[in-house]
């Protein structure tokens, strides 16, 4: 089984994240980044895949430079090997252009079986994984809560997470898979794996390797456009009021001078 | 006056209250065709409520193929409208199903895609809150025809008339839209109580509520306000109530126009599904949490004590 799965550097959730002035993309520079959460989930699935099945994990991110810091980190959780897609001309990409440098990538890799996780914390899209179903011709199985791959068959299927239930969904291989948060528990990366990911090999690609047109990708290019930028304002101080036995009422009484009830 | 593209959110036909909402907004715009994707036999039911809140087409295309495959045949489904109408603009709710069928959309037609867009103006410039509320952007499509998924509760559904005049369209889905096969679906559920990311009230709970069986008090406050109930991620982890009610990061978006914590603390995950609530309540004994710099009212205090009296309190007023 020929895994890829795809990671994310963001910046860290607990920073206050904000838009770079001057071109109105996230700040990378002057925060913390992290591997995106969710993506922890991602690569977990792919190794437990990978330890039931026989294969190999190869993990695709795209970012600049000090995302190699996240891929690193998917490295020592237990992958294999990665390529890390990084480019100036990358830079300002919007989620259509991402899908189409991402797709580039993986489809030069041949997987049979593509993971990505359901939303990286900084654009919350969630749309990534179906972008590059789209691009790839693969079929899409997102927002799983369970997969289940059969190598024999060929095929692969999931729990896809709903608003009251939940849909199975099956699809042959080669496919790509969206994973929620509650599909595992992401292992943490051991020193072991920390000192091994250190050898393990790391690709690192420009447009050009890739074979990306310039011309569908970066800022320049991006279909969508950042007009303006302001900070929500600060909530003004609401009431806060200590219950003396008569809390719920209080309550009660606010929801009605505010026409709530 | 330009045609404008509403993609229906149904439920076996039945419309949601989020298309009637997109219809609204679409108005704006210009002039709505609503786009009905959906099963056989379906559209005869939210044909009465499109022509209600201003349709003044609608594109109908009912097959199984529609609902038996995941996703990628209703992208193709809106794609070829989209390609035969030229709209100048497209809606679709920011549901999972709707905002990726949206996504791929854009790519058959060459189109950006905007999401989480939560107004939008004539000439469709459209706000977008992001980082968990904290930014609020004004951004526009640069290429093709816009799409952009709404947030159910961005804006009142109001009523207009339209003669919704149905237009069916010839679906040949392709081989290459049916890989993902829905073999089954399950309900674990049904509660009767609105959907949570369409609810004008929301009612969460956490690890305050110290149990499941407790939640049965937020379930109270919530039918008496005639609202979903949600819950915290550290509420669904401890299994005390269902995971698709988690509102957060990795939960539900929601921005109802009234949010109720009960025993949540308000970390910032959590906080990014629902600081963009119009009011905000919250119900803590500790008078730190964090959940406190966002509500409009904060009641410190034990939920035990506090929720049942509310409810209480409520019902007597409204009866
Ligand atoms: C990748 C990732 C994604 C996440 N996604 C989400 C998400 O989508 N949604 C989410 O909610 N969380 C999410 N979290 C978890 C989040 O960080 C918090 O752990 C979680 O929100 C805490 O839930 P809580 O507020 O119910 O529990 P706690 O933080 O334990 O807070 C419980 C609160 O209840 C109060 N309390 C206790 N007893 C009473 C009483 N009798 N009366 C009144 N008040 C009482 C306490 O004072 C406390 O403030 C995520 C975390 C990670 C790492
Ligand atoms: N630049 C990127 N490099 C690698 N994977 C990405 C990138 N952007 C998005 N993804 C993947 O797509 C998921 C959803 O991202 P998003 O659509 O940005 O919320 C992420 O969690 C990643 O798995």
């Amino acid at each position: 089984m020929n895994i890829v799965v795809t990671v994310k550097q963001v910046p860290d959730t607990w920073a206050e994240k904000k838009l770079d002035t001057s071109d109105k993309t996230t700040d990378r520079k002057n925060v913390e980044n992290v591997m995106n959460e969710m993506d922890e989930y991602g690569v977990e699935e792919a190794l437990r895949i990978k330890e039931a099945h026989g294969g190999e994990v190869t993990v695709v991110s795209m970012g600049p430079e000090k995302a190699v810091e996240t891929i690193r980190k998917a490295l020592s959780m237990g992958a294999d090997k990665a390529v890390h897609l990084t480019d100036e001309s990358l830079h300002g990409s919007d989620a259509l252009g991402t899908s189409e440098a991402l797709a580039k990538v993986i489809s030069g890799l041949s997987p049979d079986l593509v993971i990505t996780s359901s939303e990286a914390s900084d654009a919350r899209g969630g749309v990534m994984g179906a972008l590059l179903a789209e691009r790839l011709g693969f079929p899409q199985l997102t927002l799983a809560r369970k997969v289940t791959v059969d190598p024999a068959a060929s095929t692969v299927t999931i729990e896809r997470q709903g608003d009251n239930g939940y849909a199975v969904v099956e699809g042959a291989l080669p496919a790509l898979v969206g994973v929620v948060e509650k599909i595992n528990e992401p292992r943490y990366p051991s020193f072991k794996g920390i000192m091994a990911a250190k050898k393990k090999p790391l690709t690192v690609m420009g447009l050009g390797d890739a074979g990306i047109d310039a011309g569908s990708v970066g800022l320049a290019n991006a279909t969508t456009k950042v007009d303006e930028a302001t900070a929500r304002p600060p909530k003004s101080a609401g009431q806060k009021v200590k219950d003396e036995g008569d809390g719920g009422s209080k309550i009660a009484e606010f929801l009605a001078t505010q026409k709530l009830i | 006056m330009a045609e404008v593209l509403v993609l229906v959110e149904h439920d076996g036909g039945a419309p949601k209250k989020v298309t009637g909402e997109l219809l609204t907004l679409a108005r704006r715009l210009g002039e709505p065709s609503a786009v009905f994707l959906g099963a056989e036999g379906t559209f005869e039911k939210a044909k009465n409520y499109l022509a209600e809140y201003g349709a003044a087409k609608v594109y109908v295309a009912e097959s199984n193929d529609l609902e038996d495959y995941l996703v990628a045949p209703k992208a193709e489904a809106l794609a070829s409208v989209i390609s035969s109408s030229s709209p100048v603009a497209v809606l679709v709710a920011a549901t999972p199903d709707a905002r990726e069928a949206g996504a791929r959309a854009a790519i058959k037609t060459g189109s950006g895609f905007l999401w989480d867009v939560t107004d939008l103006t004539a000439d469709g410039k459209a706000t977008q809150e992001i980082f968990g509320g904290s930014t609020i952007v004004t951004s526009e499509v640069a290429k093709g025809t816009p799409i952009f998924a709404v947030r159910p509760n961005a804006t009142a559904a109001e009523p207009a008339t339209g003669d919704a005049t149905e237009q069916r369209i010839e679906l040949s889905i392709s081989d290459a839209a049916k890989g993902a096969r829905v073999a089954d679906r399950v309900v674990e559920s049904k509660s009767g109580r609105p959907d949570l990311t369409e609810a004008a009230v929301v009612v969460s709970g956490g690890r305050g509520l110290a149990g499941a069986e407790n939640f049965e008090l937020v379930e109270k406050l919530a039918d008496t306000l005639g609202g979903a109930v949600g819950a915290s991620r550290a509420a669904t982890d401890a299994g005390w109530y269902p995971h698709q009610n988690q509102v957060g990061q990795t939960g539900k978006t929601v921005s109802p126009q009234l949010y109720i914590a009960v025993g949540i603390s308000g970390a910032i995950q959590h906080r990014a599904g629902m600081q963009t609530s119009k009011t905000i309540i919250a119900i803590n004994k500790d008078e730190e949490a964090p959940i406190f710099e966002l509500a409009d009212f904060g009641l410190i205090g034990d939920l035990f004590n506090v929720v049942p009296q509310l409810t209480d309190e409520i019902t007597k007023r409204k009866g």
